[in-house]
């Protein structure tokens, strides 16, 4: 344990029950600081709660278990309407705008590094903790606050925290940064905290049963409609049930068989259509994205090479980023070197410089309409 | 660090010597009050001595005393137990929209199984309309619930004159005098009521332990069968270590009401006066004088949100509340102060401070000497504030 002569600041944690914010606690309340631990109510499931899921009463309990270990204070923040506003309307209307949304990162954005981090500042913190496995750096030379990958690159979590601003990197602090996985879980079973044997957690929080279908069809206002299933050239192949049951690349669920092997390639909203086509049709090696955010780079002023990252279990592929033309309806246009599969609108774009992240933004459908009449607008913001 | 406690309406510390008589009940005297040797027979013996006590601190008798589990069960007792007993009477049930959870939820339990509810408003302060109420009686209305004074807001409800208008038009009457009781005076009588709640903890008893006054000849069908006891009204061994600790905390708040109710009166009013004068943009919750109890201080300071409030004043020490507490701990804006007509943004950074015995004006001084620097350094953050010191300069 580090002695400190001088009182460390506040910290307000994020403490989900799981391993991961637990250890954080702990090694900042180890390093000297001011531990407050928070655990954000977010949702409340109205079937059973969703097992390992972060909003479940259960790991609330948790949390407020290892508060207590840690001798340090707990409170549970009631975030249900601005969760359902800022995280569950999105991650609904985005099915219906054929998008494939990723919550953890509207949370991310809007929950944790925006109003968790303000209501920490409000309670006199200078900081907030998460248990990402991530970094801040300092760039001596710009300044700028760096968001890195942290020691244990299979864990890591930058892809989630690309939209982080200057401002939220300043008042954030990574404490699993220098550590695996493995050693974080020992190190939990040395202090006794019962959380060192937790699964991962890996569906979406507030989703039972994984089955996100059903959860947006009890949601949204509107029906959702059957519609046609297309091939590029716009002819028609059979009917599906409604697009929000399609995700760029499935194979599986198409409910119609073509005597060979077809995936999803796009969808069309405006006109209802799921567009099909041959393994080779979900390569590409172009992208447009929007909702761009900077973080090692105040801007992108010429091209730059890069490593692209497209999912959140993919590794980044070398491409090459171009900043947009005024009035092109996209912010940046990523080029590959090799196509890649399944780029799926709606998810994020992050572009890396080896361990630091550059930035990253919204993939967006083709503006200039190759998924045949897709008029692009901004939609859903992540 | 000083710590302040002013959640007295939450729960109230144990009197010393109502701890040390319940201690004799847990490890000498601790027969069950139904046996019939001599261990049983002295705990029966001072079994029923509390529930002399406890009918003497309302103006009943003994015979109408039925002890429970605490407030809320004494409430669900009164009002399913009246519910069961007269259903082939009527099936509509007349309510208000600042009840406690324990009497809004047991209505709204009924209203799925088939009674029609009506729940009534309230004006400004947090008051009943006595008219309003009136026009609500139906022929079919069988039971009448509302509670004494409001746990929020401190305000006291006209219970005399809705009694009298129900024992007029023969509509049972049921009063949750939780967070009355030992503050301000509650006799059966003078309320006209034919039920009452009342529980321990609020008033310097132990938790778990609370009671039903219902009037002698009124039918209650029981929620909970067994054994017989409390008049076959709630089976179940007695918590006679509780009851008894409940009989002494009545006994003294009988005898310490004038002086605790002019203490924490004052303090109350020290604390409103003092916020108003250091805090802008601040309204006072409920009424003022004697509407209010005297231990009820709640305020709504705009531009901040009740949480933050909450957790900032926790942290120097300050027990305070806001809203109420879903079952993980955290806050859902207030029904009341909705209820009241508030609007949302200002029913969210709302405060309330509950007084208690123990409470000193330094108590006092400290939360006047803290809240205001949390508020600002709160609205230091609020962008809706900046626009607000803007006009009001303009």
């Amino acid at each position: 344990m580090t002695m400190t002569l001088t009182p460390k600041p506040k910290v307000v944690v994020g403490m989900s029950g799981g391993v991961d914010s637990s250890m954080a606690a702990a090694l900042l309340k180890e390093e000297g600081y001011d531990v407050i631990g928070v655990t954000l109510q977010i949702w409340e499931a109205t079937g059973p709660e969703v097992e390992g899921g972060c909003c479940s009463n259960s790991a609330i309990d948790d949390a407020r278990r290892v508060a207590f270990i840690l001798g340090i204070p707990h409170y549970v923040l009631n975030f249900r309407s601005y969760f359902k506003e800022t995280v569950v309307d999105y991650f609904t209307q985005s099915y219906l705008y054929g998008e494939t949304p990723n919550p953890c990162l509207a949370c991310n954005k809007h929950v944790k590094f925006g109003e968790m981090l303000r209501k920490a500042r409000g309670l006199g913190a200078e900081y907030i903790a998460t248990g990402h496995y991530a970094q801040v750096l300092r760039d001596p030379g710009s300044e700028r606050f760096l968001l890195s990958k942290g020691a244990d690159n299979r864990k890591d979590q930058t892809y989630a925290l690309y939209m982080l601003t200057q401002e939220q990197l300043e008042h954030t602090l990574f404490p699993l940064a220098d550590y695996r996985k493995e050693h974080v879980r020992e190190m939990a079973r040395e202090r006794g905290l019962g959380v060192g044997d937790k699964p991962e957690s890996q569906e979406i929080c507030f989703v039972p049963d994984d089955d996100y279908a059903s959860f947006v069809r009890e949601r949204i206002e509107v029906p959702i409609k059957p519609g046609n299933f297309v091939d590029l050239a716009g002819n028609k192949l059979g009917r599906h049930e409604g697009i929000i049951n399609f995700t760029v690349g499935q194979r599986k669920g198409l409910g119609v068989t073509f005597g060979k092997p077809m995936y999803v390639v796009g969808l069309n909203p405006e006109l209802n259509e799921v567009v099909l086509g041959e393994d080779r049709e979900v390569y590409t090696d172009t992208l447009w994205a929007t909702e761009l955010n900077w973080i090692s780079i105040p801007y992108l002023t010429e091209p730059l090479k890069v490593e692209a990252k497209i999912r959140y279990n993919s590794t980044g592929a070398p491409a090459t980023i171009f900043p947009a033309e005024i009035g092109s309806g996209y912010e940046v246009m990523v080029r590959f070197d090799q196509p890649q599969r399944a780029v799926t609108p709606g998810q994020a774009v992050v572009f890396y410089h080896g361990n630091l992240v550059v930035g990253g933004g919204k993939i967006i459908s083709d503006p200039r309409g190759r998924n045949r009449g897709s008029k692009f607008e901004v939609r859903g913001s992540i | 660090m000083r710590r302040v406690y002013l959640d007295h309406s939450a729960t109230t510390p144990v009197d010393p010597e109502v701890a040390a008589i319940m201690m004799t009940y847990y490890t000498e005297k601790y027969g069950n009050p139904s046996s019939v040797h001599g261990f049983g027979r002295e705990a029966k013996q001072a079994l029923e001595q509390a529930r002399n006590q406890v009918a003497e601190l309302i103006g009943a008798a003994s015979g109408e005393i039925t002890f429970t589990s605490g407030g809320t069960e004494a409430d669900n007792l009164a009002i399913l137990g009246t519910a069961e007993a007269l259903r082939k009477k009527g099936k509509h049930i007349i309510t208000s929209c600042i009840e406690h959870h324990a009497v809004l939820e047991t209505c709204e339990y009924l209203e799925k199984n088939g009674f029609d509810l009506t729940v009534i408003p309230v004006d400004e302060e947090g008051i009943i309309s006595v008219d309003a109420l009136r026009k609500a009686i139906r022929p079919d209305t069988i039971l009448i619930t509302i509670m004494h004074a409001n746990n929020e807001v401190g305000s006291i409800q006209p219970i005399s004159e809705i009694g009298k208008l129900a024992k007029e038009q023969g509509i049972v009457f049921h009063v949750d005098a939780v967070q009355s009781l030992g503050k301000i005076p509650v006799n059966v009588e003078e309320l006209n009521v034919d039920l009452l709640t009342v529980s321990g903890h609020k008033i310097y008893g132990p938790k778990g332990v609370g009671a039903l006054y219902v009037r002698k000849g009124l039918r209650i069908v029981p929620l909970v069968h067994g054994g017989g006891q409390e008049k076959k009204r709630r089976s179940g061994t007695e918590n006679t270590p509780g009851i008894i600790g409940f009989g002494k905390a009545c006994e003294l708040a009988g005898q310490r009401m004038a002086d605790d109710a002019e203490h924490q009166r004052k303090l109350r009013d020290k604390l409103i006066n003092g916020i108003l004068e250091r805090i802008d943009f601040v309204k006072v919750n409920g009424p003022l004088g004697e509407k209010r109890l005297p231990n009820n201080v709640n305020v709504s300071i705009r531009y901040v949100e009740g949480e933050s409030l909450l957790l900032s004043l926790d942290m120097l020490g300050i027990a305070a509340s806001s809203g109420s507490a879903c079952t993980s701990g955290s806050l859902d804006p207030s029904h009341v102060l909705l209820g009241m007509g508030l609007i949302h943004e200002i029913a969210h950074g709302s405060l309330r401070f509950s007084l208690g015995r123990q409470n000193t004006e330094e108590d006092i001084d400290y939360v006047l000497e803290q809240l205001p620097k949390i508020v600002e350094r709160l609205r230091m953050m609020s962008p809706l504030y900046d626009q607000a010191i803007h006009s009001k300069q303009a």
